[in-house]
């Protein structure tokens, strides 16, 4: 009896699960068929399957200096900021999560609370700040003004991952007579390897999508992919192939990433300490 | 948390991290607070006005639309999102191949660009051009986003479903697989309703990854920008323009800095009090 009503809901979740992803290939699949047609066809005669498919669009991106550069500069200013983020958080959420200090909990909310500042609130001043430093226009200051909203969530996460840790692991590495940058870097580090996972996919997760402060702080040099894409209105109306091939092609890292950090990003989110 | 152990020495782990957020984010979050009480002219000829961009701000009814909107919009967002969210975690399964490869696909908008996610909706949702609006006007409802108000929130909130909910979706699973077994199966000797096992083994367990899910949700949908800019512009009208579109047309593109600046003070504070209101209503509760 009790199985069987379990049963009965379960498959109603699945069946929601199904619809769902359904509902989350759908605009991909359009996103997908658009990129491989010309303008013309697209505007043309409607058809769900693309007619006359070709890579053109593609080439397009390849050759045009302008598309190929921005995409890179963007790929530069997520590497900086996600290799910045984690080194900077790891030593600070060991602290938080091992030890209690003055101020700890106030920090700990303070810190959160820059991870909850609108984006739009520092347009100006971040303009005026990297501009000072000489770094407007650069892959760098993206790089570090994304920090802002990254580090607060690297502590948050890693926090969580290691507080999951016991402390006897710390203790036997006293006691093997381990030194603490020995403990840290080849003990601690690797037994984090799932917290680490899911902390760079949130770390590129953020600077990989984020728009206005990018736009802000670039100018020619540094353009990133997504402000580009902004900007492909010619003088004849939207070329809406190029547009969705652009599209297509900003959304390969995410994959690539995704694939590289898979087995931490399960094996993160299996733990069930996302916290 | 608390079998830590008392070293003031662990300020030395922080330091970096105090250092980083307090270049990026102090000193510009002090700009914004000084200009906020100044008119500024040019850089060189600026005057103290004390509150007055406040109370302007605070009582331009174009703000407390786009507020108003703001908080329609947040609240339908979260009411949507998280309940789907968990029935989407309860649906998938424990382990195995299956269950990576739909996390897998389940993270994929998550790593969208937001205004790609804007395009791949204005490509799917336009009525000449897109699946979605093409079929829609096929089914016989003219539907066109651009032009009527309530399609266009329609078409929003289908973006942001779109977009956001497997965030939730994999907290909720991650939290439900922090479940052991024998909780199920004690549940199941007790005979309790599939209901009584969420409400009392489930719920208890997500709990902490649903308040990370809220927050998420609440802070982002809150300052929500490129996706309605990408694909609505803010219109038809003003009808989608929300608080951070708003607040960018004041700063950049009119260089209103005083004005622009009180609202940021504002703004930042709203979203602080939520957070700060909601964060101890659920910890209050768990006492």
């Amino acid at each position: 009896m009790i199985n069987s009503t379990n049963d009965r809901s379960s498959k109603v979740a699945q069946t929601i699960l199904a619809i769902y992803c359904v509902y989350l290939a759908l605009p991909l699949y359009w996103l997908l068929a658009i990129s491989v047609q010309q303008n013309a066809d697209i505007t043309g005669a409607f058809s769900i399957f693309p007619q006359d498919p070709s890579l053109k669009n593609f080439m397009e991106l390849w050759m045009n200096p302008v598309w190929s550069r921005s995409f890179v500069n963007s790929l530069t200013y997520v590497v900086i900021n996600t290799l910045l983020s984690i080194s900077l958080a790891l030593p600070a959420a060991y602290a938080f999560s091992r030890y209690q200090f003055l101020g700890d909990r106030q920090l700990f909310f303070w810190l959160l609370t820059n991870r909850m500042a609108p984006p739009a609130v520092f347009l100006l001043p971040f303009f005026q700040l990297y501009s000072a430093f000489g770094l407007f226009d650069t892959p760098l200051a993206v790089g570090l003004a994304h920090c802002l909203f990254t580090v607060p969530m690297a502590v948050w996460i890693l926090e969580g991952f290691m507080s999951s840790i016991p402390k006897e692991l710390d203790e036997m590495a006293k006691i093997d007579g381990h030194s603490f940058g020995f403990f840290f870097l080849r003990i601690f580090i690797p037994a984090n390897w799932g917290g680490i996972g899911v902390t760079i996919f949130f770390c590129f997760m953020f600077s990989w999508v984020e728009l206005l402060i990018a736009r802000t702080l670039t100018g020619v040099e540094a353009k990133p992919i997504v402000v580009t894409m902004t900007r492909t209105i010619s003088a004849s109306g939207i070329d809406w192939g190029v547009l969705a091939a652009a599209g297509v092609v900003t959304i390969l890292p995410g994959l690539v990433l995704v694939w590289f950090v898979r087995k931490r990003l399960i094996q993160g989110f299996a733990l069930g300490r996302v916290k | 948390m608390d079998n830590r152990v008392k070293d003031n020495r662990a300020w030395l782990g922080v330091l970096p991290v105090l250092l980083i957020v307090a270049f990026s984010g102090i000193i510009p979050l002090m700009t914004v607070v000084n200009y906020s009480f100044q008119d500024i002219l040019d850089f060189n000829n600026r005057f103290f006005v004390g509150f007055q961009w406040y109370s302007q701000t605070l009582n331009d009814p174009r703000f407390i639309e786009a507020f108003g909107r703001q908080l329609l919009f947040t609240g339908s967002v979260l009411v949507i999102e998280i309940p789907l969210g968990i029935m989407i975690a309860k649906g998938m399964p424990r382990q195995g191949k299956k269950a990576t490869a739909i996390l897998l696909f389940l993270a994929v908008p998550l790593l969208i660009p937001s205004n790609v996610v804007g395009t791949i909706w204005q490509l799917f949702a336009r009525p000449d051009i897109g699946l979605m609006g093409v079929s829609l006007n096929y089914l016989g409802w003219s539907f066109n986003y651009t032009a009527s108000a309530s399609q266009a929130w329609f078409t929003l909130l289908a973006m942001d479903v779109w977009h956001w909910t497997s965030l939730v979706a994999l907290l909720s699973y991650s939290g439900l697989r922090s479940i052991p077994d024998p909780y199920y199966q004690a549940a199941q000797l007790d005979g309790a309703s599939q209901w009584q096992t969420f409400r009392w083994v489930e719920l208890p367990k997500l709990k902490s990854v649903l308040i990370i899910a809220t927050l998420l949700r609440l802070m982002d949908s809150f300052m929500i920008y490129t996706e309605p800019l990408v694909l609505t512009g803010g219109g038809p009208g003003s009808s989608t323009t929300f608080l951070s579109q708003h607040l960018a047309t004041m700063a950049v593109g009119q260089f209103d800095l005083g004005p622009a600046a009180a609202f940021s003070v504002i703004y930042f504070l709203f979203i602080l009090l939520f957070c700060w209101f909601f964060y101890t209503m659920v910890m209050s509760e768990s006492d």
